[in-house]
């Protein structure tokens, strides 16, 4: 393997796996147990969807509004696995595991080293995705033992770095004023429908916003 | 089951079916190019209302306390371009010491 692949997989494997500090906090302060959230890292995998679904339930939402939101962010996934297929080239028990950890981080790292050869990709694809689940899951019992140990999540400041959290998830991708203005408009009609309809759901009508401005294309 | 333990296995069952099913179907069944332009949307809008929801509302009702000024130290620290776990931690840190006063 070469070196700068491997360099690449590990620092984005630690950095990325420092984020389930964050997740396994909130998930406590939204009410799951110590269990259930290190189950979530382990199974569901995917961060936005994590945070997702402990932040529609923590905020009193349905458990079947939290798998909505949480699915739709989980789509993406599937895309990227489209993506890796090709390169990967596995069968069985293999292609489950790729399936697993078939990830923003792992697709991207695998993408990036297209100019190193199909090799070096799936070494990316493979290293990176373990990397991520190992520190993701260690960094997730941390953070949830962490807040169980605090108590009172106002009084560390645990209800806002829920959302400063996820203010980080989509920072990257706001990219153009397309984007901003498609961001803005879902947190003002989410809020504007809060006091309306149950929790959970103003959150998955901003999907529709999603779709209206994906509708056509732009020039 | 309580409503806790649907939401975490049911969210990880479909979390897997999607990627597996990533690695199942053919390409051209999904290349719509509508469809994947609204798919690298839909992250923007359910996380930015996500962040609108949990900063200024509160069991349905909306709230403006300290966790909108740890929300705004966030966007700060975001726009000069500090580390994720600067961007959270000032957030907790201002929230919390607002709280407390």
């Amino acid at each position: 393997m070469n070196r700068a692949t491997a360099t690449q997989s590990l620092s984005v494997s630690f950095t990325v796996g420092l984020y389930g500090t964050a997740f396994g906090a909130a998930s406590i302060a939204a009410g799951f147990s110590i269990f259930q959230t290190c189950l979530l890292s382990l199974l569901t995998f995917s961060g936005a969807s994590q945070f997702a679904i402990v932040g529609v339930m923590g905020a009193g939402g349905s458990a079947l509004s939290g798998i909505a939101t949480a699915s739709l962010l989980g789509i993406r996934n599937g895309l990227y696995g489209l993506r890796m297929t090709p390169i990967l080239k596995v069968r069985g028990l293999k292609r489950v595991i790729a399936a697993q950890i078939t990830i923003d981080e792992s697709t991207g790292v695998a993408i990036g080293q297209e100019d190193r050869g199909i090799v070096a990709m799936r070494h990316g694809f493979w290293l990176t995705g373990f990397g991520v689940y190992i520190f993701w899951n260690f960094f997730t019992l941390l953070g949830a033992l962490g807040a169980q140990a605090m108590g009172n999540p106002s009084a560390w400041g645990l209800d806002a770095a829920v959302p400063a959290a996820f203010l980080g998830l989509v920072w990257p991708r706001l990219i153009g004023k397309f984007e901003r203005t498609l961001a803005a408009s879902s947190v003002l009609l989410a809020i504007a429908l809060s006091p309306i309809i149950s929790a959970g759901l103003p959150i998955i009508a901003t999907a529709l916003l999603a779709a209206a401005f994906g509708w056509k294309e732009r020039v | 089951m309580n409503g806790l333990w649907l939401g975490v296995l049911g969210t990880s069952l479909i979390a897997f079916l999607l990627k597996f099913s990533g690695h199942s179907i053919p390409e051209k069944y999904v290349t719509n190019p509508r469809a994947l332009r609204i798919n690298t949307l839909i992250p923007i809008a359910l996380l930015s209302a996500l962040v609108g929801v949990q900063t200024l509302t509160e069991k349905g009702k909306w709230v403006i306390d300290q966790k909108l000024a740890g929300v705004a130290v966030a966007l700060i620290a975001l726009s000069v371009k500090a580390p994720y776990f600067v961007v959270v931690i000032s957030a907790a840190v201002i929230s919390a010491v607002l709280y407390r006063m």
